[in-house]
């Protein structure tokens, strides 16, 4: 499994293979609070970069979900389309959104690590 | 213009509040704990909301005062006896609604509760409706304070001994610190509860003494999914100058006597509504699965063609799903009417239900 990137929607994503794994980060789910809605791209579909690929929305307000790399959308994790609330509980780990096959893995290139997202997170909040 | 501040605002901030902007104040849309735990908790024990920014205008007078009031409001007021509310609104001639409101008789007025955004407006045109006969004061020295939930009785009833012997939408003065408090049994969460008008300067101490004994902070956004579970309207949203209260199925506030008479402003339009019934109404909605339908949301009917639109739409804590009101054609307002909901370009099932969502336990008599 590679290291894991970040964009600047908030989406994270690791690769293993040329199979991308790609959810929302913890950062994202406390400024949108409890989310009791998701919305998820279909299985086969395709999807670009930077192209809405789902919605999640809490008590508040709906907000799109972003594909931060472009590619088939292989496998999408109905557990949180029936139980949103998973969301909150761990983003970033049992309640990933959806997993693509990436059709070029270079798109990763210009994603964030960790250290710069988390940076970028702090900023981008105050 | 800079942001207005309630007299809570630091226990907010100290009690990790995220901020909104709200009616021109700075208020608390929820807390660390999130909507969905503030609202269940105000559900099973007691939450205290901080609606300081919302107005309380005292009206000073007599008789007369209850005679002129009753050319403004379709209420009752020469049979009202004092310490009593009355949920009501002030119109326009076209009985378009300015806002919704609470009013209370008084020993020596009334006390007239108005939604935030709304207040100043309210205070010029009811001044002048009033020819300024009156002495009105628009109170800038006075927190609001309520406390909802199945504990709030026994946990304000600690703080203000005897609150417990106030009936639904009755209220008096109590003394707390060597002051006065206005009390009133009332609320807006569909829960029991109370609303404390209370000094500025006392407000705090008074709220961190709920907390003390058990009741919680609970922010605006909890506010908006308890009032929606429990059926009610939210100025801007289902009520405004385009829609009156036969529209806004609140046919309920207005009375009996008053219907027979008229002579209130709006009277006219509002006996011709009865009588033929409005082209709107306001309802119940509830989308089939988890969808959550939101304000502006359009509604069709099953053949798709346009019949209203959603007013407030969220997800209900306590109902463990979507819920919404908007306004439908009145041929498609009966209960279990099947509609469609268009969201992101597609059209979802919805089905026309029976408000409010959430029972309520309003305490009627003194046990």
């Amino acid at each position: 499994m590679s290291e894991v990137k970040f964009s600047k929607e908030h989406e994270w994503i690791t690769l293993a293979g040329d199979v991308a794994t790609i959810g929302i980060t913890q950062h994202a789910t406390e400024m949108l609070g409890d989310i009791v809605f998701a919305e998820l791209p279909e299985k086969g579909s395709n999807v670009e970069k930077d192209g809405t690929a789902g919605v999640v929305e809490s008590t508040k307000a709906a907000s799109d979900v972003y594909t931060p790399v472009s590619g088939e959308v292989v496998d999408i994790n109905q557990a949180i389309v029936d139980d949103p609330a998973k969301i909150n509980e761990d983003p970033e780990g049992a309640a990933w959104f959806f997993k693509l096959k990436m059709k070029d893995i270079s798109e990763l290139d210009s994603l964030m690590n960790k250290e710069e997202y988390d940076k970028f997170a702090k900023e981008s909040s105050s | 213009m800079e942001i207005k501040k309630t007299s809570l605002n630091k226990l907010h901030q100290d009690c990790q509040a995220k901020f909104v902007e709200f009616a021109g104040y700075e208020m608390p849309i929820q807390y660390s704990k999130g909507v969905i735990e503030e609202h269940k908790f105000t559900r099973s024990h007691a939450g205290i909301f901080d609606v300081s920014h919302m107005g309380q205008l005292f009206i000073y007078g007599n008789e007369n005062l209850t005679s002129d009031l009753e050319k403004i409001f379709p209420l009752d007021l020469k049979n009202l006896q004092q310490n009593c509310s009355k949920y009501s609104f002030l119109m326009n001639e076209e009985a378009g609604i300015y806002d919704d409101l609470i009013i209370t008789k008084l020993e020596n007025g009334y006390l007239i509760i108005l939604n935030a955004a709304c207040k100043e407006k309210d205070f010029e045109i009811l001044n002048n409706t009033l020819s300024k006969k009156y002495k009105m004061e628009l109170s800038n020295d006075r927190a609001l304070v309520a406390i909802q939930g199945p504990k709030a009785v026994e946990i304000l009833n600690e703080t203000i001994n005897g609150v417990k012997n106030l009936t639904f939408m009755t209220g008096d003065w109590f003394d707390y610190n060597g002051q006065k408090l206005f009390v009133t049994r009332s609320g807006y969460t569909g829960e029991d509860g109370f609303e404390i008008s209370i000094l500025n300067d006392l407000a705090e101490v008074f709220t961190k003494s709920l907390i003390k004994k058990g009741a919680e902070l609970i922010g605006l956004g909890a506010r908006d999914t308890l009032r929606l579970e429990a059926g009610l309207c939210l100025y801007g949203h289902e009520l405004d100058l385009n829609k009156t209260p036969v529209e806004a199925n609140l046919k309920w506030a207005i009375s009996k006597e008053r219907l027979s008479n008229g002579g209130f402003v709006g009277s006219n339009k509002i006996i011709n509504q009865i009588k033929d019934g409005a082209k709107q109404i306001r309802v119940g909605i509830k989308p089939e699965g988890r969808l959550i339908a939101r304000e502006k949301t359009k509604i069709f009917n099953e053949s798709e063609l346009p019949i209203g639109e959603i007013t407030s739409g969220t997800f209900g804590p306590s109902i463990n799903g979507p819920i919404a009101m908007g306004y439908v054609d009145k041929e498609f307002s009966k209960i279990n009417t099947k509609i469609l909901l268009e969201v992101r370009g597609k059209k979802h099932p919805a089905n026309i239900c029976r408000l409010p969502f959430y029972k309520k336990s309003y305490v009627k008599g003194v046990n």
